[in-house]
């Protein structure tokens, strides 16, 4: 897989730097095709793991990150997705940042409502990612892009 | 192209999923079940997902799929071995399975569908 330095997102957003200061460590993997959401599967187990995540937490966040990543590449024409190890002192965490600069969320209430869906999908990818998280934010402009910031804490 | 094999046993056709799948892989599993079904004219169909680490609701659409479309041409379906985390992350998610057998491991999915065929 390569990394997203090769494709640039333009849609710029805050949630890129929202835990700037828990981060230790980032890795950008690019967004394109279905391969790129099973390598992003893979690194999200891999980070999980290397915190001790518990497997139930480890499941729900790989769940959670593959539902947004085929959200970035269905509906956000492709991305990219930060990876982040996180720790505020006390605890450690993994965190993701989605972000494409796709037509945006125009109605986000109603997007994070399950059974809702533009694409013929389930409808469950938002609002059940975001069951799945600690913490979920998502950043739209219509016509700009969306970004979605999730992080699971080790417990 | 990459496909994950069905095999067949009497009037069953069995699958073990043992690799991560990406999206076209399951809908290319789909689609091959759905044919094994009517080319060996078979009654029963039994999915191993022991290995997966992960169900996700296209993983989730394409089980329920199968087994509906199973359905219409006159075969059962049963789902074994999920593991306990997938299983609590799938219902979070909010995804049920509606529709779909499931047992907990291919000797009780076996006797699930030895009984439904025999009825």
């Amino acid at each position: 897989m390569s990394t997203a330095t090769d494709y640039a997102v333009r849609f710029e957003t805050h949630l890129l730097e929202r835990l700037a200061r828990q981060r230790v460590e980032r890795l950008s993997l690019r967004l394109r095709g279905d391969e790129d959401v099973v390598g992003l599967r893979k690194h999200v187990r891999e980070r999980a793991v290397a915190i001790g995540l518990s497997l139930v937490d480890q499941t729900k966040l790989i769940t959670a990150a593959s539902e947004l990543a085929r959200n970035t590449i269905k509906y956000g024409g492709g991305g990219a997705a930060y990876l982040d190890k996180l720790t505020d002192g006390l605890r450690e965490g993994v965190g993701i940042v989605f972000v494409d600069s796709g037509p945006g969320i125009v109605d986000l209430t109603l997007a994070l409502r399950d059974g809702y869906t533009t694409g013929g999908g389930l409808g469950l990818g938002l609002g059940g990612s975001k069951r799945l998280v600690d913490e979920f934010e998502i950043d739209t402009r219509p016509g700009e892009g969306t970004a979605i910031a999730v992080v699971k804490w080790k417990r | 192209m990459e496909r994950i094999p069905i095999l067949r046993m009497g009037d069953l056709l069995l699958v073990t999923i043992q690799v991560d799948m990406h999206d076209r892989l399951a809908m290319t599993l789909q689609d091959d079940l759905t044919e094994r079904i009517v080319r060996d004219n078979a009654k029963g169909v039994l999915i191993d997902i022991s290995a997966l680490d992960l169900v996700d609701s296209f993983i989730g659409r394409m089980i329920s799929n199968t087994a509906a479309m199973a359905r219409v041409l006159d075969a059962q379906t049963v789902v074994v071995g999920m593991q306990p985390a997938v299983a609590i992350t799938l219902v979070e998610l909010g995804l049920t399975l509606t529709g779909v057998k499931t047992a907990l491991n291919v000797e009780k999915g076996m006797t699930l569908l030895g009984k439904s065929l025999r009825r």
